[in-house]
């Protein structure tokens, strides 16, 4: 490994962001490494989605630095952090209803920067829709696909965009058991890949055998940061999640 | 090409010539009723080739077609003919990018308050200049055009719009608009400069309108700033595009010819009632035709599942 790649993909530090008076993001510090898949925990209205919005460029942050692949990104509009190479799913599945599955991944093959030609493009929809398992797929409606298709097409979009880092924003939740062991196996692979990710997750069983590290975050602020087994024991994330213990 | 496709080329070409010898054997009202159809079909078209996949309602057709008129008016008599067209195309289109830069990051419903303040604006402006500087509110426009001139010059913008939309649709910038109707957030996440195709869309099709604005000036030989930004335009060109269906570059045309015909025929005959008339009608089409004449033939057509919607207010 080069001294270059060995350097992180993403690293965050003092990110902070407020709406009014409440501080969503309040000095959070991360750092992605090349090909690991960190995760990013937290009881809800922790602040992770807005951690993300802010990595991708949804929000602007109010201080802190972002630096993405050796440069710096915060406060840069969110289709230039996309060209950069940092995709991203969304909480709330985002496929575009009008438009077909093909058409989907498209949307993510067609902005690069140099421009792809016309056969590379159709030749990365047919590899992408194989890759997330919606084969024979290209020509339906996105707005006939069942849920877990809706989130492997989103994927496959964001795949499109030939990502370094790809942030995933909640992509298990709601899926079924064995849904989710497929989804697990999607993520790890790409993983395999070289791929780095960083993944907002309630899903313990898939924070436990996917990520390398965890950050966990509780009002705003990170609590802890480490291995996946040591933080889901920490005390303090405990009382995160499960409120302060009232033993006599 | 398939045999199909060099069937309709042939039909449009052969169409476009009946068109264009229309002055030769149309009388005087055919001929004015023809300026007008050719007006709206380029206006309505030129409406929706940007709001149709940016789903931004604009009302500002009448501040655009208001510039055009006024530049002939100014300028008309002073350059030549051509010359005065290009500089109406350039106040157009900077005007539009100004317009643009400073209004598509605002939701859609600022956007349609917005541009119809600015059609006001632009109004009470001229005014003011007119009042206070020349000092008479309008203005002669003595062009050595005739009515037929007015007529093929349409008839060129109105071939004009129709091929550069055809362009755009199977660019890249067409590919982005319908993403940016579609999801502006994953627009953005795909790398997709969303103010910057937002602006260049809505740019030339300010332009167009202002075009359509110059070459009827003419025709009235009298202009002053309540004929040239009439908001009863801005209002006619949504119903039409509406009621044709926006979201395809030939729907709003569907709807120019008929409604033209319609509008024309009311104020003709009930003068004093033909707005009332023209908003029942806006009423009727929003609530029966959401996707326009267009969309339903499709989904007559096809059987599928309901096509995108026709333009909505973003919130």
């Amino acid at each position: 490994m080069t001294a270059a790649s060995s350097a992180p993909v993403l690293e965050v530090s003092g990110l902070t962001r407020a709406f009014g008076g409440l501080v969503a993001v309040n000095a959070v510090d991360l750092a992605v490494q090349p090909g690991q898949i960190v995760g990013l925990l937290g009881p809800n209205g922790s602040g992770k989605t807005t951690a993300l919005n802010l990595i991708s460029g949804v929000l602007r942050p109010d201080s802190g630095s972002i630096r993405f692949a050796g440069q710096a990104i915060e406060g840069m509009p969110a289709h230039r952090i996309a060209r950069l190479g940092l995709a991203r799913t969304f909480q709330l599945v985002r496929v575009l209803n009008g438009m077909s599955c093909a058409e989907n991944v498209k949307a993510g093959l067609a902005f690069h920067r140099p421009p792809l030609s016309r056969g590379e493009i159709d030749e990365s929809v047919d590899r992408l829709l194989r890759r997330v398992g919606l084969a024979n797929r290209a020509g339906l409606p996105a707005s006939g696909l069942t849920y877990i298709d809706c989130k492997r097409l989103e994927l496959a979009r964001a795949l499109a965009l030939k990502p370094r880092l790809l942030l995933l924003d909640e992509w298990l939740a709601g899926l079924n058991p064995s849904e989710l062991l497929i989804g697990i196996e999607l993520i790890r692979s790409l993983k395999d890949e070289g791929l780095s990710v960083l993944l907002v997750e309630h899903v313990m069983d898939a924070i436990r055998s996917l990520c390398d590290r965890c950050v966990v975050m509780n009002s705003g602020r990170r609590i802890a940061e480490g291995r996946p087994d040591e933080v889901l024991a920490d005390p303090a994330v405990i009382e995160a999640y499960l409120g302060v213990s009232t033993d006599a | 090409m398939s045999p199909t496709q060099i069937a309709a080329l042939l039909a449009a070409g052969l169409g476009l010539v009946v068109l264009a010898l229309l002055p030769y054997y149309a009388d005087a009202y055919y001929l004015s009723l023809a300026i007008s159809l050719l007006q709206f079909t380029v206006l309505a078209t030129a409406w929706g080739m940007f709001s149709g996949p940016t789903r931004y309602v604009s009302l500002a057709t009448t501040a655009f077609f208001g510039v055009g008129a006024y530049t002939v008016a100014v300028l008309g008599e002073v350059l030549a003919w051509p010359l005065v067209l290009l500089i109406a195309t350039a106040i157009g289109a900077l005007m539009a990018m100004v317009v643009g830069i400073s209004t598509l990051r605002l939701s859609g419903l600022h956007f349609v308050i917005f541009t119809f303040g600015l059609a006001e604006l632009v109004r009470q402006l001229v005014i003011w200049y007119e009042v206070n500087k020349t000092r008479v509110l309008g203005r002669y426009v003595f062009v050595d055009i005739t009515q037929n001139d007015i007529y093929w010059q349409l008839l060129a913008l109105a071939v004009a719009v129709f091929a550069i939309g055809w362009l755009i649709a199977r660019s890249r910038l067409g590919f982005a608009l319908r993403i940016i109707g579609e999801d502006e957030t994953v627009a953005k996440h795909c790398g997709i400069n969303v103010t910057l195709a937002k602006v260049t869309l809505f740019a030339i099709s300010a332009v167009f309108i202002t075009l359509v604005g110059a070459i009827m000036a003419p025709r009235w030989t009298y202009i002053e700033p309540s004929i040239a930004f009439n908001p009863t335009i801005s209002f006619q060109v949504v119903i039409m595009a509406l009621l044709g269906g926006a979201h395809r570059l030939w729907g709003p045309a569907v709807g120019a010819i008929p409604l033209t015909l319609l509008f024309e025929f009311l104020s003709a005959r009930f003068p004093s009632t033909s707005t009332l008339i023209i908003g029942i009608v806006f009423l009727l089409i929003v609530y029966a035709l959401p996707s326009g004449v267009v969309g339903l033939w499709e989904r007559v057509s096809r059987r599928k599942p309901e096509p995108p919607a026709a333009p909505q207010v973003q919130t």
